[in-house]
C-alpha cells in the first residue's frame, strides 16, 4: 500500500499548488480543480489507512509515520467538512500545506514495527483516538481561521487594502467558522478524554496517573474550556478569539508531539521513530 | 472687463485635517458670503464647501488684488494662518477656472468620479449665493450653464452607471466586516443629505432597523418615518450603539461626537459584537482611535476612498468622453463671455435692428411698385434715420455704463431684449 500512500501525497501537493494558484490569480476554476484533487487525495489516502489497519489488525498509530498519516488525514476530513458546511473555500489555503507538509514528512521518517501491538485493540481506544485526531484537527484549522482572520482584520484596521482584503472573506464569516471549529474540537477532545480515561482504568487499573501527557492534556482542555468561556460569557471574539485559536493550537502541539520528546510518557509507541 | 477666477482646495491637495479646519457649516457659509458681497474688491462670488472641497468662485476686477484679499478672508475667517493652508491650494482663471467648475460639477474631480452628489452640493451652493446677491450676470451664467453641462455628461456618458459613491464603497467593506448586510442595525447620526443617500444605498441591501440620531428631533423623525425607522434623542447615542452594527456619522458638529472611552464602554455591554462607523463628516464626528479598539471599525472620507479604485478604470474612459462635452461647453461659455465687451454688443444690436430694418423695408417696396425711384431713395433714408435715432440713446447708454459696475448686467439685458445672438 506503499504506492497509494505515495499517490496520495502527490495529488495533494497538486491540490496545494492549485490552492496557491486560486489565491493568485483568483480563479474559482482553480478552486474547485484544488477542491476536487483534496476529495481524491482524501479517498486515495483513506484506502491506504484502512489497507494498513488491516494488516496490521489495529488501529493505525503504531509510529510517528502512522501518525502523522492519521492527522493528516484527520485535517483533510474535517477541513472537507467544514468547507461544505460554510462554503469557505479560501480556508484550503492553509488546511492543504498543512496536510501536504505531514504527508511529506511522514513519508520521510522510518516506520519501526509496534512493540506492543495488542495495546492498541480495544474499541475504547479505537474512540479515543479518532475522536482526539478529529479534534486535533479541528483546532489545527481554528489556528489557521485565526490566522486568516488576523490578516483581514489588520488589512481593514490599516485601510490599506492590500493582497489580501479582497482575497480574504469576511471577519463575520472567519470569526463564526473559527468558532465553531473549537466548539467541534472541544465537543471531540472532551470525549477524547472521556474514552482515553475509561481505558486508561481498564489496561492500568487507575482512570489518573499524573503522566505528563495526562496533565499537559489537561491543561490543553483547561485553556479551550476557558475560551469557549469567555466567549459565552463576555463576548470574546474576533482578534482575541483568533489569537487565543493560535496560543491554543501551540499548547495543543505541546501536548501531541512535545510532551512525547520531550518528557516521555506512556503515549510514547505512538511517536515511535 | 471681469474676470472669472476660482481658487479652493480639495481632498487631492488637502488631508482631511486640514479640509476639516477649512470647511464651512451653512451658518458660516452665509455669514461669509454677505461679507465677500460687501467687499469692493470682489464683484461677484459663490462659495461652495462639502466634505472634499472648499472653493471659492468669483468674479473680479482686478484678479490678483482678489485673490490675495479673499485668501487672506478665508484665514482670518477661520482663523487659521493662511501659511498653514497655503500650499494646498489651487487657482484657475478665465477658460480654465469655467473649465473646472464644469468638471466638478460633472463629478470628473470627485474622490468618486461620477459620485452623483455634488451637482445637488453645487446647486444649494449656488441657491445660497444668490439669495444672498452675491451671484451676478457672470457667475449666474456660468453656472446655469454648469449645471446643464453636468446633466448632460450624466446622461450621454456613463460615468454616474456604476453610481460608486462614499457610501458604496462603505458598502463594500460593511461585507468585508459582516459578510451581509441583512439584518444589521444601522444608526445615522446626523440627518443630512450625504447620510440619506448612504442609507439608500443600505436598503438596497435589505439591512434592518434604520436608527436616526439628530439635533433637531424632529428632522430626525421625519427622517426615521421616511426609512420606517425610529428616532432617538442626539444624548441617547451612546445607549442606542448597543443595538447597532453600523453607524453613519455626518453631523456639522465641530467636535467628535463619539469619544474612544464611550465606545470602549460600549463594547463590553455589546459583548464585542462588530461595530462599523461611517464617518462621513468633515470635520470628524467619530474619534480616529475608536479604530484601535477590538471589532470596532472606523472609516473616514479619506479611508473610504481606497476602496473604489476597482471600476475607476472603466469611467476614466467615460471620463473622456464628458472631456469633450466640457471642453465644447467650454468654448460656448468663452464666446457668451466675450460678448460682454462693449463694442461687439454694440455691434451686434446695430446689425439686428439694421437687418430688421432692410427686411421691411424690402416687404414695404415690393408692394409698392408704382413709387419712383427718388420715392424709394427717401423712403430708405427714413428707415436709415429711424434706425439711427431708435439706437442713439442706447448706444449712448450702453457706452457710458461701460465705465460703471453695472456694465455686464445692461450688456446682458441689451442682448436679452433683443434677443442677441451670442456667436457674434
Amino acid at each position: 500500500m506503499e504506492s497509494v500512500f505515495i499517490l496520495a501525497t502527490i495529488i495533494y501537493v497538486f491540490s496545494c499548488v492549485c490552492y496557491f494558484g486560486y489565491l493568485f490569480f483568483q480563479k474559482t476554476v482553480l478552486q474547485r480543480i484544488a477542491a476536487g484533487l483534496m476529495i481524491a487525495g482524501f479517498a486515495l489516502h483513506t484506502v491506504s489507512l484502512v489497507a494498513c489497519g488491516v494488516r496490521a489488525g489495529n488501529f493505525p498509530v503504531n509510529n510517528l509515520h502512522e501518525t502523522l498519516s492519521v492527522t493528516a488525514w484527520a485535517v483533510a476530513a474535517v477541513f472537507l467538512a467544514f468547507f461544505f458546511k460554510y462554503k469557505l473555500k479560501i480556508l484550503g489555503i492553509f488546511a492543504a500545506p498543512l496536510i501536504t507538509l505531514t504527508m511529506i514528512v511522514a513519508n520521510q521518517i522510518p516506520k519501526p514495527i509496534s512493540q506492543d501491538p495488542q495495546l492498541l485493540k480495544s474499541w475504547w481506544l479505537a474512540a479515543h483516538i479518532t475522536t482526539i485526531f478529529f479534534g486535533n484537527a479541528a483546532f489545527a484549522l481554528a489556528c489557521g481561521l485565526g490566522m486568516l482572520y488576523l490578516l483581514q482584520e489588520s488589512a481593514i484596521k490599516k485601510k490599506t487594502r492590500g493582497f489580501f482584503f479582497s482575497r480574504l472573506p469576511s471577519l463575520d464569516l472567519l470569526d463564526t467558522t473559527g468558532y465553531a471549529c473549537i466548539v467541534v474540537g472541544f465537543s471531540m477532545i472532551t470525549i477524547g478524554l472521556i474514552t482515553g480515561v475509561v481505558y486508561a482504568k481498564a489496561i492500568w487499573g487507575r482512570f489518573w496517573s499524573w503522566d505528563p501527557k495526562e496533565v499537559w492534556s489537561a491543561i490543553t482542555w483547561l485553556f479551550y474550556a476557558a475560551l469557549l468561556h469567555e466567549r459565552l460569557t463576555v463576548g470574546w471574539r474576533g482578534r482575541r478569539m483568533a489569537i487565543m485559536a493560535m496560543i491554543g493550537f501551540g499548547v495543543l502541539l505541546f501536548t501531541f508531539f512535545g510532551v512525547n520528546f520531550l518528557l516521555k510518557g506512556h503515549h510514547g509507541t505512538f511517536t515511535a521513530i | 472687463m471681469r474676470d472669472i477666477v476660482l481658487f479652493g482646495l480639495n481632498h487631492k491637495t488637502a488631508s482631511v485635517d486640514v479640509r476639516e479646519c477649512i470647511s464651512f457649516t451653512v451658518d458660516e457659509t452665509e455669514r461669509a458670503l454677505l461679507m465677500l458681497r460687501d467687499n469692493p474688491a470682489i464683484g461677484e462670488s459663490v462659495l461652495f464647501s462639502t466634505c472634499n472641497r472648499i472653493e471659492l468662485l468669483m468674479a473680479v476686477d482686478e484678479r490678483e488684488a482678489a485673490v490675495t484679499i479673499a485668501k487672506q478672508f478665508i484665514a482670518e475667517f477661520k482663523k487659521i494662518p493662511l501659511s498653514q493652508f497655503e500650499n494646498s491650494l489651487y487657482q484657475y482663471a478665465g477658460d480654465d477656472a469655467v473649465r473646472h467648475t464644469f468638471q466638478v460639477a460633472a463629478s470628473l474631480d470627485s474622490m468618486v468620479v461620477g459620485e452623483p452628489q455634488i451637482l445637488g452640493q453645487m446647486k444649494s451652493a449656488y441657491y445660497r449665493a444668490t439669495l444672498k446677491k452675491n451671484a451676478g450676470v457672470i457667475l449666474n451664467k456660468l453656472l446655469h450653464r454648469t449645471f446643464s453641462v453636468a446633466k448632460k455628461v450624466r446622461t450621454e456618458t456613463g460615468i454616474g452607471d456604476h453610481a460608486v459613491s462614499i457610501s458604496y464603497a462603505a458598502i463594500e467593506l460593511g461585507k468585508k466586516i459582516f459578510g451581509d448586510l441583512e439584518g444589521k442595525r444601522v444608526m445615522l447620526v446626523g440627518a443630512g443629505e450625504m447620510a440619506e443617500l448612504a442609507v439608500e444605498h443600505l436598503i438596497r441591501n435589505r439591512v434592518g432597523t434604520i436608527t436616526v440620531a439628530n439635533r433637531t428631533f424632529s428632522r430626525g423623525l421625519e427622517l426615521a418615518k421616511r426609512f420606517h425607522g425610529k428616532a432617538v434623542k442626539f444624548e441617547e447615542i451612546v445607549d442606542a450603539i448597543n443595538e447597532v452594527d453600523i453607524v453613519i456619522s455626518s453631523t456639522g458638529s465641530s467636535e467628535y461626537v463619539l469619544q474612544k472611552n464611550q465606545i470602549k464602554e460600549a463594547m463590553k455591554s455589546r459583548r464585542n459584537r462588530s461595530l462599523f462607523f461611517i464617518d462621513i463628516a468633515v470635520p470628524r464626528d467619530i474619534d480616529p482611535d475608536i479604530n484601535r479598539i477590538n471589532n470596532a471599525y472606523v472609516y473616514d472620507i479619506d479611508d473610504l476612498k481606497g476602496i473604489v479604485d476597482v471600476n475607476i478604470e472603466d469611467r476614466n474612459r467615460e471620463a473622456v468622453k464628458a472631456q469633450r462635452i466640457i471642453d465644447e461647453a467650454v468654448i460656448g461659455f468663452r464666446k457668451w463671455y466675450d460678448t460682454l465687451e462693449v463694442v461687439p454688443t454694440i455691434v451686434s444690436l446695430r446689425g439686428k435692428v439694421e437687418s430688421m430694418a432692410r427686411r421691411e423695408l424690402e416687404k414695404t417696396l415690393g408692394t409698392l411698385s408704382h413709387l419712383s425711384e427718388a420715392d424709394k431713395r427717401a423712403i430708405e433714408r427714413m428707415t436709415g434715420a429711424l434706425v439711427n435715432k431708435i439706437l442713439h440713446e442706447p448706444t449712448d447708454f450702453l457706452k457710458r455704463e461701460g465705465c460703471h459696475g453695472s456694465k455686464f448686467a445692461s450688456l446682458d439685458l441689451t442682448r436679452k431684449l433683443f434677443k442677441l445672438e451670442e456667436n457674434h
